[in-house]
């Protein structure tokens, strides 16, 4: 029996701006894994609901306009009220450092800024996501 | 609310759990516990079949839709259409949605989703993306079970969108009671090539992106392809519907509207005419050989490859020391006497 890890990307907010977003898209494919993308301007009760139906394991939300200490919180919080806390969520883009923590204790499992590699960011998938 | 969020998933992987529970939550419409199972049947999880045991009676209520055609035809566009006009009907709507696998990774970017997304916080919208996994027909080995699951939450209709096809990738007619098939003008004598496979499916067509070139050609080409099959009294002639431009937003609405009542008006021709039934039938034959398939070939190979005889009978083959057929009669011979014996 093979799991295959599946992964949404989404871009909450209104932020066009998803090459970052396509191609870590594209790279998670090259990796084996599903990959369900939702495209730009995505609310996070969007986000949220569409990760509950399409029963991912891990949400990865990127934004480039500065909104990341609302919208990705907001994420996390809102598949905590639908009972899905066991679906993690990480975000990337441009995101100060002295946001991270706050990041953190919202339960956002890593933050992504550019600069890391494409490698070590499904490198860190493997090694912190598991089915079941 | 309910917290199924860890019990779904325990209970999925393990034995002894309470799959009448499971099943009840789901026939309830918990959408959590919906889209784990059906999780669990695309990643092949044993226990997920007892489960689906328990949801087989519940099932057989809803109307299901498929939608096909070449890439970038305008699927997920008109199933996203689909979905708001039944909508406004109140219909409950679940979409299942397939995009293919890559051959080499075994990975996948599932896109139909964002044409749908305005659903998205609709509760009464399940919208489930699925990859082939190596599935030839169009769609994911997944689909039959999941319709199953759809069905018994309540949805009253479910849309499955194939991958884009080609010409024979034809597996959504064992599943769907009406099938579109979404064309685009501009293909030229690119009919001419698809008319032996996915044209015969079709109990609708659409021509989208009517407003570009070629549509009138296209229209004619599919209506004198149509006639050539003669027509027989009281016989469904498939129509061939135009959708225009999504920009041109009045026109757009009522070509979608003309598609919801010949869905109607063709559900209604095989009711009248036990086509139904005939196709109902049919559904139960391919469903049952499936899991034979699954359940008996399946076993047999991972034993085969587990004592290492499959890599045996692969090098015996390869040196010509042996022939298939010989090989697969001894195997049939022990696997057949031990399982009776």
């Amino acid at each position: 029996m093979e799991r295959k890890i599946r992964i949404m990307v989404a871009k909450p907010g209104l932020d066009g701006h998803d090459r970052g977003a396509r191609i870590l898209a594209r790279c998670f494919r090259d990796a084996g894994f599903e990959v369900i993308y939702t495209g730009c301007h995505q609310t996070p009760e969007q986000i949220a609901s569409a990760a509950i139906q399409e029963d991912v394991d891990l949400v990865g939300l990127s934004c480039l306009s500065g909104a990341h200490k609302y919208l990705f919180p907001k994420v996390v919080e809102l598949l905590k009220e639908q009972g899905a806390e066991d679906i993690a969520v990480i975000g990337g883009g441009i995101i100060p450092e002295q946001d991270f923590d706050l990041l953190y204790k919202a339960g956002v499992k890593e933050v992504f800024t550019p600069g890391r590699s494409l490698e070590s960011i499904v490198d860190w998938i493997r090694e912190n996501i598991s089915v079941q | 609310m309910e917290n199924t969020s860890r019990s779904t998933r325990e209970c999925s992987g393990k034995e002894g759990c309470d799959h009448v529970e499971l099943a009840k939550r789901i026939i309830n419409g918990n959408i959590r516990a919906a889209s784990r199972l059906i999780r669990d049947l695309e990643d092949d999880v044993l226990q997920a079949k007892e489960t689906l045991k328990h949801i087989y009676p519940h099932t057989g209520r809803a109307q299901v839709i498929g939608i096909t055609g070449s890439p970038g035809a305008g699927k997920s566009t008109i199933t996203d259409e689909l979905v708001s006009a039944f909508r406004e009907k109140e219909n409950k709507v679940a979409v299942l949605a397939v995009d293919p696998s890559s051959p080499f990774s075994g990975g996948a970017i599932l896109g139909d989703r964002i044409r749908m997304q305005r659903h998205a916080s609709d509760p009464d919208v399940f919208i489930r993306s699925l990859a082939t996994r190596g599935a030839l027909g169009g769609l994911s080995n997944a689909v039959g079970s999941a319709i199953h699951i759809l069905d018994a939450m309540g949805k009253d209709r479910i849309l499955v969108e194939t991958v884009g096809v080609g010409q024979q990738e034809v597996d959504v007619i064992n599943h769907a009671h009406t099938v579109i098939v979404v064309l685009v003008p501009g293909m030229g004598d690119d009919i001419q090539a698809i008319k032996a496979g996915i044209m015969e499916v079709a109990d609708i067509f659409v021509i989208n992106k009517a407003h570009r070139d070629g549509t009138r050609r296209l229209q004619k080409e599919l209506l004198s392809l149509l006639d050539l099959k003669g027509e027989c009294p009281g016989e469904w002639k498939p129509p061939v519907i135009l959708v225009d431009d999504v920009l041109n937003k009045d026109t757009f609405n009522e070509n979608i509207a003309t598609l919801c009542r010949t869905i109607e008006d063709h559900h209604q021709h095989l009711v009248r005419t036990r086509l139904l039934e005939k196709k109902l039938e049919k559904k139960a034959v391919v469903e049952i050989l499936g899991v034979l398939r699954s359940s008996i070939l399946g076993p047999i190979v991972k034993e085969l490859q587990a004592t290492g005889e499959f890599d045996d009978m692969v090098s015996r083959v390869m040196k010509r020391q042996n022939d298939p057929y010989t090989l697969v009669e001894e195997v049939k011979g022990n696997f057949l006497r031990n399982g009776k014996g």
